[in-house]
């Protein structure tokens, strides 16, 4: 098939056994994103011939759930909270100090790859608000101040690593 | 030096980790080692002191133990060597003043990961009973008595459900399902969260509570996109369980069979209504399904389910070993037993509590919050989330019920309860919850898909300074017909922010279109004015 | 049995039965707009909310079972109020476009709306941005017209089993689309238009190429003649307040030549020219002949469509035979013009389908060129046809019986039943009869491949042979019939079936994507029982007993399925991938 790319082995030894389960399509391409960072199209391909599903059936569940990303994020995913809690203590004040800080919007992702932004709602912290995750990490008890010095704390941890460094993409 | 401590917990939830408790237990742990100290080191849950994390407790000899709060390597270990940092021991007492711990009981007291603890903790004895003594009539019979209600947030009395599904004739077992809802939408709350990472066998005894009692052989735990850790130690406890023959086949010797497996949510918050998570479990878009039929005779698969939240599960196997009665001892006359609230926003203290039903708001906010922070008024405490409506200080002693707080315009939810002060404008959070709700709509039903996104309109019109006398009826309006005619319960809740805010807030709604102003100061179009003027 | 209290009226219904169902018996409409009688309840709309006493919140009728005891009300201010409100809702999510719109004066939302007297719009405007599709030119996605009711999705997946569409995103960014950014015309679409059919509103309708005919009409170097398929004598006089099934036949001879065509024939014929080759290509197999059994229906474009993207193993057991139009229109182009002396390459030819996957043939690969030109010019719908019967200002039910042009018109009754499902395997059955025996079959109905059914199986005998047949309509049941010969293949096993129909549209030709629309099975039934009259009626029931073809052969084709035949009125199958990239277009020349 012209779209068909075949599926790493690691993935596919997990989607084998999910495969076997009924309703198993959202753990399916949740692994699918833990492995590339999002869920490239082409995978999804040679995942309907692998599921014997229609491409619309994965497309029409992998669109309705907000985790699942078809571009590629950063290498850092940025989430800032604007759960009730968070918005309350002034999460839009740590968005906009992040916009500033990486020259970018939400949805975005720096021009390096390095950063990308998005909001989500509640991370589950609340009581220690506002908050962010950067990929797997939680920052609580955010300002602007703080925010700026974790970026940077990441920003020095890649400096002089060449900035292609991308996950393997297809 | 040294010589009396014996044993020191951690608290490691999400939010404590966030804060710094797994570098300070890399540390300590380090420091342990390397001077081979008799000290049991111990990873535990959330202790629901959350503004006071990182936290410690210390346990010297025989003496009770003794919660640090703001913890650091420093501080630690000056703890360590018996400088007693005064002022940063946290009395217990006072923390729990007000309180009553059943469903919490174990957080922040045992290590989630190991089975052992829990097991000590008399885990384990009420499926036992419920097996071996009480058989299925006689369990939901103690679940009646316990008054026992859906936490989940409707309040749905639970033996109802779990009667409906038992008395589905069904050929064999396999047919039927127990399913824990911890999707947890709600922002800003994380009770469930907490429960599932401080004392996840707590609700997978419930779930064979549920599956023994209608039936189910097998459960499934729908958890959250976002709650990693509380997947992780659910996927630990119920491999430990198996393990141990705890689930599986001939669960006690009987002829009860039952398997767990967890699912997990890819952020929706619609998904946790039940239909729409069954819908997700199958997966498929997580779209809502008419009710009736509902999920206790036509459920996951079309088979009969039985549906809970993670608290309403974590209450049972207490009701088991210590009968409905005993339970039912504790609330009002209709709400029965404890709820846990996450209590954030502008308090003291925030953190995760039980309480008693029928304890007051202003017991909860005052008392156990400790009052607003920063010398500010306070204005008003949102409960149940964007399904929720917000209570303004007039009604402060109202006892927390399911009734008292639906008479107020809210509903009890899930337990996230916000409180907010002067610099919180009513006009903004009803955007903001909107906002909410236009994002997570799933679309399947126009009453809301539409509905959401022109009350969004015309609230930022307001925000704006663009509103007009009638936007406050044209609000009333299509809240009504969401209301009534949505599909589920987002879009029929949805309304509520905007409503119990216009109820009891309208003045700040008129001065936002007459005068264009914003007594919070929160609304973009006072600041542009501003700095014209 | 049930009973229960709708507005004061004691009702008794059976157990199941929706309040909306109910409330009708009671006479009472309810109103609706995303419910279609045929299809199962997608609860979108929210319109049709009813109030149960006892219960503060308001229930769905149309999905919603009654119950013993239940009292409801259907209609007070607050019930009428509230459906306004959401009713303005939905238009404020909707364009104003109704006077430039394909379904101006013949849609569902714009009626509910003129019912409901909308006078004013008190919410702002939120349209949708996304771009019309109209990359397939068989059927047209306009999104910013959605109201996202369902039904498409529910025709392609569940009836048709095709997923070309689904919905994509969620809340309000929600659409009706194909996966992955995919235009329609690179998706697996069949064309089957079934989407279309049941679509409330203008967001997705047939291609329309009514001004190639007018255009075509107009020109004065054009010898245009148009052919009639089956289904639409028993379906075009619903749009003009005739009875669902009533014969139309006369008529629409006397239309077509009212509005300009030169002559008119009918595809009947054509019809009868497939089966005579079809069953001819049957018995050649069934003796061991080129070819395997199952043999399996290819006069259904829709379906040829369906199996190439996903069942193209089955190509062997496909019947080589185009379809009727396309034999019918290659014969105009040539024994026609042959006969008249009019070039061929003048001849303009349009056809009257219920179909609109037929869109999609007439250029589909280099067969349908057999002629020389392309055989068929145009392909248009009923529903087109009706559109442009109204612009004549012709009053189609008033007109009088006419006659066609004898030479490609002249039918029998079992080419009339191609248009029912069933039909081509009972004609098919008629005619192998003969060619095994010798003999015509002395009792014509075969009521085992009638009704509506979705798989269809019989055991018959003809001649010493055992013969099993099956046939299915609706993709979906298709799909099943082609799984089941595939398992007896895969495990070694003889073929379960010696010949299979198979009709892509539910009801077969009758229910077709481009017929009228609130079709159910009902109406399906009165369509096909007209049909079935029309058979009766015919003075030849086999379609080899046709003069007329026996004409043709003499005249012109020789041998059925003998060289001539071979070279002008069979046709090749490819494989083809479900998606496309637009641009590496596959079409054969
Ligand atoms: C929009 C929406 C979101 C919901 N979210 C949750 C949730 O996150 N967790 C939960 O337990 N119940 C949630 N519910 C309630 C569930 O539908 C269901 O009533 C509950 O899981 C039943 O369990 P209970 O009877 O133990 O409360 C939600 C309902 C709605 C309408
Ligand atoms: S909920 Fe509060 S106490 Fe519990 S871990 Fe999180 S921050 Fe700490
Ligand atoms: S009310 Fe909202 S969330 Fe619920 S089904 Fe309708 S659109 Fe979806
Ligand atoms: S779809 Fe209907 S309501 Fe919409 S513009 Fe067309 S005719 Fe008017
Ligand atoms: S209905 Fe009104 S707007 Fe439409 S054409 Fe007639 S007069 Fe004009
Ligand atoms: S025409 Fe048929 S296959 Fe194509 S989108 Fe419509 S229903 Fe699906
Ligand atoms: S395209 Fe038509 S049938 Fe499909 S959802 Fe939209 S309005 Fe309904
Ligand atoms: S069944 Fe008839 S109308 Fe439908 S696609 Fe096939 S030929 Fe066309
Ligand atoms: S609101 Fe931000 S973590 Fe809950
Ligand atoms: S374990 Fe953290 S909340 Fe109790
Ligand atoms: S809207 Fe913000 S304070 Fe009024
Ligand atoms: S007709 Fe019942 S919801 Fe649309």
């Amino acid at each position: 098939m012209t779209f068909y790319t075949p599926i790493p082995d690691e993935l596919k030894e997990y989607i084998d056994k999910w495969k076997l389960k009924k309703g198993s399509l959202i753990m399916i391409l949740r692994s699918v994103q833990d492995y590339y960072g999002y869920v490239p199209k082409k995978i999804c391909f040679s995942l309907a011939k692998e599921l014997k599903a229609p491409l619309a059936r994965i497309y029409e569940v992998l669109t309705f759930y907000n985790y699942f990303k078809t571009e590629s994020p950063g290498k850092y995913k940025i989430a800032v909270c604007m759960g009730t809690a968070c918005y309350l203590k002034g999460a839009a004040a740590i968005i906009k100090a992040i916009e500033d800080k990486l020259d970018i919007k939400e949805s975005q992702a720096t021009k390096d790859g390095l950063f990308s932004l998005e909001n989500v709602r509640c991370i589950g912290c609340c009581g220690i608000a506002p908050n962010m995750r950067i990929n797997e990490k939680i920052y609580g008890k955010l300002n602007k101040e703080r925010v700026s010095e974790i970026l940077d704390e990441y920003i020095n941890l890649n400096a002089g690593v060449s900035s292609s460094q991308e996950p393997p993409i297809l | 030096m040294f010589e009396n401590i014996t044993c020191i917990k951690i608290g490691m939830s999400s939010c404590g980790v966030a804060a710094g408790a797994e570098e300070l237990y890399q540390q300590l742990s380090a420091v342990i080692k390397e001077k081979k100290l008799p000290v049991e080191l111990k990873k535990v849950g959330c202790l629901g002191i959350c503004y006071a994390e990182p936290l410690i407790e210390v346990k010297t000899g025989d003496n009770p133990a003794v919660i640090y709060r703001n913890v650091n390597i420093e501080t630690a270990l000056e703890i360590l060597e018996n400088k007693i940092p005064s002022e940063l021991v946290i009395d217990e007492d006072l923390e729990i003043k007000n309180q009553k711990r059943i469903v919490l009981k174990n957080c922040g007291k045992i290590d989630p990961e190991k089975i052992e603890d829990y097991i000590q903790n008399k885990g384990y004895q009420a499926i036992k009973k419920a097996i071996l003594e009480l058989k299925e009539e006689k369990i939901i019979e103690e679940i009646k008595k316990s008054g026992l209600r859906g936490r989940g947030g409707a309040g749905y009395p639970t033996w109802l459900k779990w009667k409906a599904t038992k008395e589905v004739i069904s050929l064999n077992n396999d047919g039927k399902f127990v399913i824990c809802n911890g999707d947890e939408g709600d922002p800003g709350a994380y009770m469930d969260r907490s429960i599932l990472e401080g004392d996840p066998h707590s609700v997978i005894e419930g779930m064979m509570i549920a599956g023994f009692a209608t039936g189910a052989a097998k459960g499934f735990f729908y958890i959250r996109a976002e709650y990693p850790l509380a997947v992780d130690r659910v996927q630990k406890a119920i491999d430990q369980c198996y393990d141990r023959n705890l689930l599986g086949e001939k669960i006690h010797g009987s002829d009860f069979n039952f398997d767990l497996e967890i699912r997990l949510g890819a952020g929706a918050f619609v998904c946790g209504e039940e239909t729409a998570l069954i819908s997700s479990i199958e997966g498929k878009r997580g779209y809502p399904r008419p009710r009736p039929p509902f999920p206790s005779i036509k459920g996951l698969w079309d088979k009969p389910t039985v549906i809970n939240n993670v608290e309403t599960l974590a209450n049972t196997p207490y009701i088991i070993l210590n009968g409905g009665d005993e339970y039912a001892k504790t609330g009002t006359d209709k709400s029965k037993g404890t709820k846990v609230f996450a209590l954030t926003g502008k308090v003291k203290k925030p953190g995760l509590i039980e309480v008693p039903m029928g304890t007051t708001l202003r017991t909860v906010i005052e008392e156990i919050g400790g009052g607003i922070q920063g010398n500010k008024k306070f204005k008003a405490v949102q409960t149940g989330g964007p399904s929720g409506g917000i209570i303004p200080e007039k009604y402060l002693d109202t006892p927390i019920s399911y009734e008292s707080l639906q008479e107020l315009g809210s509903i009890m939810g899930s337990g996230g309860m916000i409180v907010m002060d002067e610099d919180d404008c009513a006009v903004d959070i009803a955007k903001f919850f909107t906002k909410f709700c236009v994002d997570e709509s799933c679309g399947k039903c126009a009453p809301c898909r539409i509905g959401t996104i022109q009350t969004l309109k015309i609230l930022e019109k307001l925000t704006n300074g663009e509103g007009a006398p009638e936007d406050i009826d044209k609000l009333k309006t299509i809240c009504h017909s969401m209301e009534k005619a949505s599909l589920c319960g987002l879009g029929q809740t949805a309304p509520k922010p905007v409503l119990s805010s216009i109820r009891y807030f309208e003045d700040e709604y008129l001065e936002h279109i007459k005068e264009k102003t914003c007594r919070a100061g929160k609304c973009s179009f006072l600041k542009q004015e501003s700095v014209e003027k | 049995m049930i009973n229960a209290i709708i507005n004061g009226i004691q009702i008794q219904v059976e157990q199941g039965t929706t309040i909306l169902d109910a409330a009708k018996k009671a006479n009472i409409k309810i109103p609706t707009l995303c419910k279609h009688p045929d299809l199962d309840p997608t609860a979108a709309c929210g319109i049709c909310i009813v109030k149960i006493k006892g219960s503060d919140k308001m229930a769905r009728s149309c999905c919603t079972e009654i119950e013993e005891g239940m009292d409801i009300t259907t209609h007070d201010a607050e019930i009428t109020a509230i459906r306004r409100t959401v009713l303005e809702l939905i238009l404020s999510n909707h364009p104003n476009a109704c006077l430039t719109c394909i379904r101006n004066q013949n849609c569902e939302l714009q009626s509910i709306a003129a019912e409901f007297g909308i006078a004013e719009e008190p919410f702002e405007k939120i349209l949708s941005e996304e771009k019309i599709d109209e990359s397939i030119k068989t059927i047209v996605l306009e999104p910013e017209k959605c109201i996202k009711c369902g039904r498409c999705v529910q025709a392609c997946q569940d009836m048709q089993n095709v997923w070309a569409l689904s919905f994509v995103n969620r809340g309000i960014k929600t659409k009706i689309a194909p996966a992955a950014e995919f235009k329609l015309a690179e998706s697996p679409c069949v064309s089957c238009g079934q989407c279309s059919a049941y679509c409330p509103v203008g967001s997705i309708y047939e291609y329309d190429e009514t001004s190639t005919v007018w255009n075509a009409l107009n020109d004065p170097s054009k010898y245009c003649v148009a052919q009639i398929a089956p289904a639409v004598r028993v379906a075009i006089g619903e749009s003009f307040g005739m009875e669902s099934g009533e014969l139309a036949t006369g008529k629409l001879y006397s239309l077509l030549k009212r509005m300009g065509f030169k002559a008119v024939f009918d595809t009947n014929f054509g019809a009868d020219v497939t089966i005579v080759e079809e069953a001819t290509e049957f018995v050649k197999r069934l003796r061991g002949g080129e070819g395997i059994l199952p043999l399996i229906s290819s006069c259904c474009p829709g379906w040829v469509d369906f199996m190439e993207k996903f069942h193209s193993d089955m190509i062997p057991n496909f019947s080589t035979c185009k379809s009727p139009h396309e034999i019918l229109a290659t014969l105009a182009k040539t024994y026609y013009a042959q006969k008249t002396n009019i070039p061929a390459s003048d001849i303009f030819m349009a056809s009257i389908m219920p179909c609109i996957a037929k869109k999609f043939e007439v250029h589909r690969s280099k067969e349908m060129y057999a002629s020389g030109n392309q055989d068929v010019d145009v392909s248009i719908t009923t529903r087109e046809l009706v559109k442009m019967i109204k612009q004549t200002g012709i009053d189609f039910a008033a007109l009088t019986d006419s006659e066609p042009d004898h030479i490609l018109a002249d039918y029998s009754g079992g080419g009339t039943i191609f248009g029912v499902t069933g039909g081509v395997m009972e004609a098919g059955l008629r005619t192998i009869n003969y060619l095994i025996t010798g003999k015509n079959l002395e009792k014509f109905d075969l009521k085992d491949v009638r009704g509506l059914k979705g798989v269809k199986e019989a055991d018959i005998r003809i001649g010493e042979h055992d013969l099993k047949v099956a046939v299915a309509h609706g993709l979906g049941n298709v799909e099943y019939l082609m799984n089941k010969i595939r398992a007896a293949r895969e495990t070694g096993q003889n073929p379960p079936y010696h010949f299979i129909e198979a009709m892509a549209c539910p009801g077969g030709c009758i229910g077709g994507g481009g017929q009228p629309r609130n079709v159910n099975d009902a109406v399906r039934n009165l369509r096909i029982n007209g049909l079935y009259a029309d058979d009766k009626n015919c003075k030849h029931r086999n379609c080899h007993d046709n003069p007329q073809i026996k004409q043709l052969y003499k005249e012109f084709l020789g041998e059925p399925g003998g060289t001539k035949s071979q070279e002008l009125l069979h046709l090749y199958y490819r494989k083809r991938e479900e998606y496309k990239s637009y641009r590496e277009t596959d079409f054969l020349f």
